[in-house]
């Protein structure tokens, strides 16, 4: 085999899925520990070091999960509809396994953004829900992860499943600069953008840390609970590999 | 230090409602979630240790 040949097999031997189990399973505990930890310091900080708001009081504390949630809610959306992308342009099968893990996690980060954003809607505005432009866009955007998982999982046939999945995430993919961007293109009640690449940020640097050390445990949270349905997804599609019986056997001798 | 004690924190200047249930309601989503998950790879290794050896033994 020549050089070249060898690079290649190598390359696909990193995207199969029998590597990914391997590879993800020897991450899994640090990202689970990361997570914990990040989190901890994140609310310590948040709520014991970081003063109270001027304008709104104590009620500003949800920002620490609602705004990382958001964030996650948008770019797991993204991951997803390239990973689905990928899957489908290249028919590999391990980027398509990766899209249907992110979805549920995905449509979890829109709930949290959601639901945290109802709980300071309230206090901030008077209202639980308003019609306006940023809160709707986010709400199709819960609908788009809905719609993408009951798709795939209404198609018998797993590769069609998947590209008709792939079609919908992609499609749905231009919901998530509309969402960005909707506090700056309509008016609303939503305030603006917390953090942007060209200004300095608006808050005191102790509520910015709290902030993204959250961001940081939902980024490491995300890592864990994907890895753990993608692996659970590769078991249940490849159960007629070897190297799945291999390793059922393995556990099993090792229990 | 932000609180003069144990009542204070959870009473949150009055907004105990809404940060507590913003709290609450993301550990409930995050906990579930991540029990469904772990459930599902266990069941999904159980499934494939009985179809292997279902195999071995014909």
């Amino acid at each position: 085999m020549t050089n070249m040949n060898g690079q290649r097999l190598r390359l696909f031997t990193f995207a199969a899925p029998s590597r990914f189990y391997s590879l993800s399973g020897s991450l899994l505990p640090w990202l689970w520990a990361a997570a914990a930890l990040l989190a901890a310091t994140g609310l310590y900080i948040g709520f014991f070091v970081a003063p109270t708001d001027a304008q709104q009081g104590e009620s500003y504390r949800i920002i620490f999960i609602h705004v990382p949630a958001a964030w996650m809610s948008m770019v797991v959306y993204l991951a997803m509809a390239g990973w689905a992308a990928i899957g489908w342009i290249f028919n590999a099968r391990m980027a398509s396994m990766l899209a249907r893990a992110l979805a549920p996690s995905g449509m979890v980060f829109t709930l949290i953004a959601l639901a945290t954003g109802s709980f300071w809607g309230k206090p901030a505005w008077g209202t639980w829900w308003v019609w306006d432009a940023r809160l709707t866009s986010e709400l199709i955007l819960l609908f788009l992860y809905v719609g993408y998982i009951a798709l795939v999982e209404a198609i018998d046939d797993v590769r069609r499943a998947d590209h008709a999945g792939a079609l919908l995430a992609i499609v749905g993919a231009i919901n998530v600069p509309v969402i960005y961007f909707s506090v700056r293109w309509w008016n609303t009640l939503h305030q603006g953008a917390t953090i942007t690449m060209n200004a300095a940020p608006k808050m005191q640097s102790t509520m910015l840390t709290a902030m993204l050390l959250l961001t940081f445990a939902f980024w490491a949270y995300a890592f864990a609970v994907v890895f753990v349905r993608a692996r659970a997804i590769v078991l249940e599609r490849e159960h007629d590999a070897e190297w799945v019986r291999g390793l059922a056997f393995a556990t099993r001798n090792s229990a | 230090m932000n609180w003069g004690g144990a009542s204070e924190f959870f009473s949150m200047g009055g907004y105990g409602v809404y940060v507590w249930g913003s709290y609450g309601i993301t550990a409930a989503l995050i906990g579930f979630e991540s029990w469904l998950t772990l459930r599902r790879r266990q069941r999904a290794l159980r499934d494939a240790l009985q179809a292997a050896s279902a195999e071995a033994q014909r």
